[in-house]
């Protein structure tokens, strides 16, 4: 269902997370939709108060107070008697109210495939896009035994299990067999001993009969269609939508104070607006927007625990995302130092430091996860961990955002001598328009131009990129808002939620240091003209306002590229930002830092210098 | 002050004491069965013959109860005269759990495992969940760790380290030790945790300990904090944190006051969703009247306050907070955080974020 301006002139959108609820008011107020109000408590999913209305009840108030104050007007009002009014009347009530939650862990997934790497892989996207941690993949070639396979579903307890596998007319037995598994596992729902496990099938059709055997009588079994019926084709919407439903009527049910909130969001005729797992909200407003300016997107939010990268690619808008589980700036810390190697990190740190001494700082961060860098030097560590973190979950979510493996490709001469083969990934750097943070290191980094440093480097822009930060987290609750009025959720999109930091330029190739890279000429809205010959290995950085452009002139030197036509010369609009204009001619494909450790330091300050990253006293 | 702690089974079991009993830490006070390990095993690929053809040759059916001389299937050998007949004996004692015509695969389950939950802590049964649980209170010396390797075990408290700071030395520990648990000060080193291994020790309590120790105790490097599970022969506590750290004097303090006495001590860590931090429980003689636990409550953090920094610069050092400014300052990372003023012993005064610092209950 959705409404026009007419009808939703003031909605409350909430985002229950798991240590704070986020309430933000969005208005309708001289012919735009824009986010007037925000305010915060604490979640109160868990013990002593055990009802999450709770604390959505202390964020509006939150919200109202100020609304108030911001409006001068004593008589707004949003609840009455713990509950919304809808819809508004003059001060009293709002049009709408929408939540996403991922309290209490958010949704917990298990999914089962027949080879790991095709219905295996598109049952884990279906999942992941349905905005679940998936906890294992189970499929019937993963090269463990049966009964380990038996053992590891019984100790999981997920919130639900996603079972795929066979083409439409293809196995019958590896599926059922994977299905005797689960039976004999009989696993146990996460929250709560009093309903069945529920149990999605989006297998072969076939195998339905046979399936429903061996199953209902163990768990809550729900059929639905094959999310891989044929090999070239890919089908998980009714998959996804199978998950959301159970998620509303199951899982969330087990969470207190969820009923009650589930009878709260809705539109203003009071249909309901169903509460969508966090995650799955980001994947909405992601999409909403790259089909709306017809771009292609990236987006990361890096947290204490984990880090989720979402992505829109190709003219076809696929849309992935994947969660990096046990890559965080806290809980999760030593294990980025154990997955890219102490090296890796040190790379990116322009001064010497006692190895044992890093490592045990990063262990004292994780078992004290609230503490703050207060030196500079541990927040230049905590950056350049930052920049790992992000690099290794881009890295496995390029893996990941693939064109679908085990497909015959029929190919034309031109393609006989490419090593192009199927499963290649999506992710083109390139093509990319704009890539957008979020979570505490990048939102709250002191200078924002820290902000763009960990970006280039962690992510490694080629060609022209725009950058952005996503202010206060709202891309939850615009995702969700996006159900019930998609001009509303990018209207605000644009106008509150973005932070645009500036546009990055990175010619593609390899080049040696100082010799020359890139020609670059910006006349600027200020009739200032940049004009100057880069060598390679440099790093400029150009004021240029948001919302304003540059007009540039680009010629790459040889060996270098500027966009995916494979241009030397251009001629483009740059969008400044908080930041501004960054050239980058330190090569990608790949990209190097200097081997040796002293030329490698010297480089770092001057780059990080020029980028205005940190004081002067610890870069000289 | 009063302990409380819920020992509760995995899965619904028996209850073995009153309410009202008096329990010994050793002392087992519930047990259950957990369900036996399911082995998948394929009937119809043993045999040679088709899931479909299984029918004709099993000779048990869901529910039999089996033991590894059991025949499972048999052929009727060639020309159904018996010869070269083949039988199928079970891998495993247990149960048939289902047979499948699909897959030709039959699940067996083994028997039953006993699981048994000890009372951990000497103490009183002051609530009996039937069929789950119990839960035991006393009155305790208690202290809090930040990090720790290791089960549940208990021991006699063992003083070896002579001050806070102190790095005890490998030659304090012999058989002496043997089923203690030893106290060191600031730091216990790979070599000295291998000594007190051999000799038996049940624990260490540490102000610090190296990443790297800890890497080479374990085989592999701790990536999330989810500890307490490990097996490596001790249970190990860290009251402060990684690197070489002093003890906070208070809790030196505390365990020498208690050298000698018996305690009850575990590992578990966890940092996200419910925090669980290692502890080290003293039970004192006490009347069941004092069983009244104090209504719990938040440390405040204001004007007097001791603390404990958490966090370079000073890690570890004690100080008194002066004043509390409201506003938000820049600190030298140049992040934008609310602080506090602080006092050391000494006079001398530092800012540091408030997010810095631990309260200390006094």
């Amino acid at each position: 269902m959705q409404y026009d301006e007419k009808r939703l002139t003031r909605i409350v959108a909430t985002d229950c997370g798991s240590t704070t609820t986020k309430a933000i008011l969005i208005e309708y107020v001289d012919g735009e939709y824009r986010q007037t109000i925000r305010g915060e408590a604490p979640t109160t999913v868990e013990a002593p108060l055990n009802d999450v209305t709770k604390g959505v009840i202390n964020a509006t108030q939150e919200l109202e107070e100020l609304a108030r104050l911001k409006y001068n007007n004593p008589n707004i009002k949003f609840m009455e008697n713990g509950e919304f009014i809808i819809p508004r009347n003059g001060d009293l009530g709002v049009d709408a109210y929408v939540s996403t939650s991922s309290a209490g862990g958010g949704l917990q997934m298990m999914v089962t495939g027949v080879v790991a790497s095709m219905t295996g892989e598109s049952a884990e996207r279906a999942a992941l896009g349905a905005g679940a941690i998936v906890m294992d993949l189970i499929a019937s070639n993963d090269k463990r035994m049966n009964h380990e396979k038996i053992e590891r579903i019984r100790h999981l307890r997920p919130d639900m299990i996603l079972m795929a596998g066979g083409e439409d007319g293809g196995t019958i037995k590896h599926v059922v067999e994977m299905a005797e598994l689960v039976a004999g596992a009989d696993p146990k729902p996460r929250l709560g001993s009093s309903y069945k496990l529920p149990v999605i099938y989006a297998g072969n059709k076939e195998a339905v009969s046979e399936i429903e055997k061996t199953l209902s009588e163990k768990v809550g079994l729900i059929i639905t269609d094959n999310l891989r019926p044929k090999l070239e084709t890919e089908n998980l919407g009714p998959a996804r939508d199978k998950i959301h439903d159970i998620f509303m009527e199951h899982v969330m049910q087990q969470a207190p104070g969820y009923n009650k909130l589930m009878e709260w969001t809705q539109g203003p005729d009071h249909q309901q607006v169903p509460i969508m797992p966090t995650p799955a909200a980001v994947g909405n407003i992601m999409q909403t927007i790259a089909k709306d300016e017809q771009i292609e997107v990236v987006g990361v939010d890096i947290g204490g625990a984990t880090t989720d990268v979402f992505s829109v690619f190709t003219e076809d808008y696929v849309f992935n995302r994947t969660v990096s589980a046990n890559l965080g700036m806290s809980y999760s810390i030593s294990n980025v130092l154990a997955s890219s190697g102490l090296a890796n990190i040190m790379r990116w740190v322009p001064f010497d430091i006692n190895e044992s001494e890093l490592r045990n700082m990063i262990k004292n961060k994780m078992i004290r996860p609230t503490t703050i860098p207060s030196l500079l030097e541990e927040l230049v560590l905590e950056q350049a961990i930052a920049k790992e973190a992000l690099r290794l979950a881009f890295e496995q979510h390029k893996e990941f955002a693939s064109s679908l493996k085990g497909m015959q490709r029929q190919r034309d001469i031109s393609e006989a001598f490419s090593q192009s083969t199927s499963g290649a990934s999506i992710v083109n750097m390139m093509t990319l328009s704009l890539l957008v943070g979020s979570g505490g290191v990048l939102s709250h980094a002191p200078r924002r131009f820290q902000t763009v440093m960990m970006l280039i480097d962690a992510f490694l822009p080629e060609g022209i990129t725009r950058l952005a930060v996503d202010s206060i987290f709202m891309m939850p609750h615009l995702g969700v808002l996006s159900e019930i009025s998609p001009k509303a959720a990018t209207e605000v999109f644009r106008k509150d939620c973005m932070v645009y930091l500036g546009t990055c330029v990175a010619p593609v190739g390899k080049g040696k240091y100082g010799k020359p890279a890139l020609y670059a000429k910006l006349e600027l809205p200020d009739g200032s003209v940049f004009e100057e010959d880069i060598p390679f290995g440099e790093i400029r950085l150009i004021p240029c306002e948001a919302g304003k452009v540059a007009k540039a002139t680009l010629k790459a030197s040889s060996g270098l590229i500027l966009n995916a036509e494979k241009a030397k010369e251009l001629s483009v609009d740059l969008h400044g930002g908080n930041v501004g204009i960054v050239l980058d001619t330190r090569g990608r494909r790949p990209f190097v830092l200097p081997t040796e450790k002293s030329d490698r330091i010297k480089y770092l300050k001057k780059w990080m210098r020029e980028l205005k990253a940190y004081p002067e006293d610890i870069l000289v | 002050m009063i302990v409380r702690k819920e020992r509760i089974l995995p899965l619904k079991g028996k209850v073995l004491v009153t309410k009202g009993a008096k329990v010994k830490a050793e002392d087992v006070v519930a047990e259950t069965l957990l369900p036996g390990k399911v082995v998948p095993f394929n009937l119809a690929n043993k045999l040679g013959v088709t899931p479909a053809q299984l029918e004709k040759y099993i000779r048990i059916k869901p529910g039999d109860q089996i033991t590894k001389k059991t025949i499972l299937a048999e052929n009727a050998g060639l020309f159904g005269l018996g010869i070269f007949k083949s039988e199928v004996h079970s891998p495993v004692d247990g149960e048939v759990e289902s047979i499948s015509a699909v897959t030709g695969q039959v699940l067996l389950r083994e028997p039953r495992i006993p699981v048994q939950v000890k009372a951990f802590l000497d103490g009183v049964v002051t609530d009996v969940i039937p069929e789950e649980g119990v839960v035991i209170e006393n009155k305790s010396a208690y202290i809090q760790g930040i990090f720790g390797i290791g089960d549940e075990t208990t021991g006699e408290l063992k003083m070896l380290a002579t001050t806070p700071d102190d790095e005890i030395d490998a030659g304090k520990i012999d058989e002496s030790c043997r089923g203690k648990i030893i106290i060191a000060g600031s730091f216990v080193p790979y070599h000295v945790i291998e000594i007190a291994r051999k000799h038996g020790v049940k624990a260490i309590i540490t102000g610090g300990i190296d990443d790297q120790d800890i890497k080479k105790l374990l085989g592999y490097d701790i990536g999330v904090a989810i500890t307490g599970h490990e097996n490596v022969g001790l249970t190990i506590i860290c009251t402060e944190g990684f690197g070489k750290i002093t003890m906070a004097k208070k809790t030196f303090d505390l365990l020498k006051q208690f050298d000698g006495k018996k305690a009850s001590v575990h590992g578990h860590t966890q940092i996200r969703a419910g925090v669980i931090r290692p502890e080290i429980i003293i039970p004192m003689e006490f009347d069941e009247s004092e069983l009244v636990s104090k209504e719990a409550s938040l440390p405040v953090l204001e004007i007097g306050t001791m603390v404990r920094i958490i966090r370079q610069p000073h890690f570890g050092t004690i100080a008194r907070v002066t004043a509390l400014p409201e506003e938000l300052t820049k600190v030298e990372s140049e992040t934008m955080v609310r602080i506090m003023e602080a006092e050391f012993d000494d006079g001398t005064r530092i800012r540091i974020p408030r997010a810095n610092v631990e309260v200390i209950e006094s």
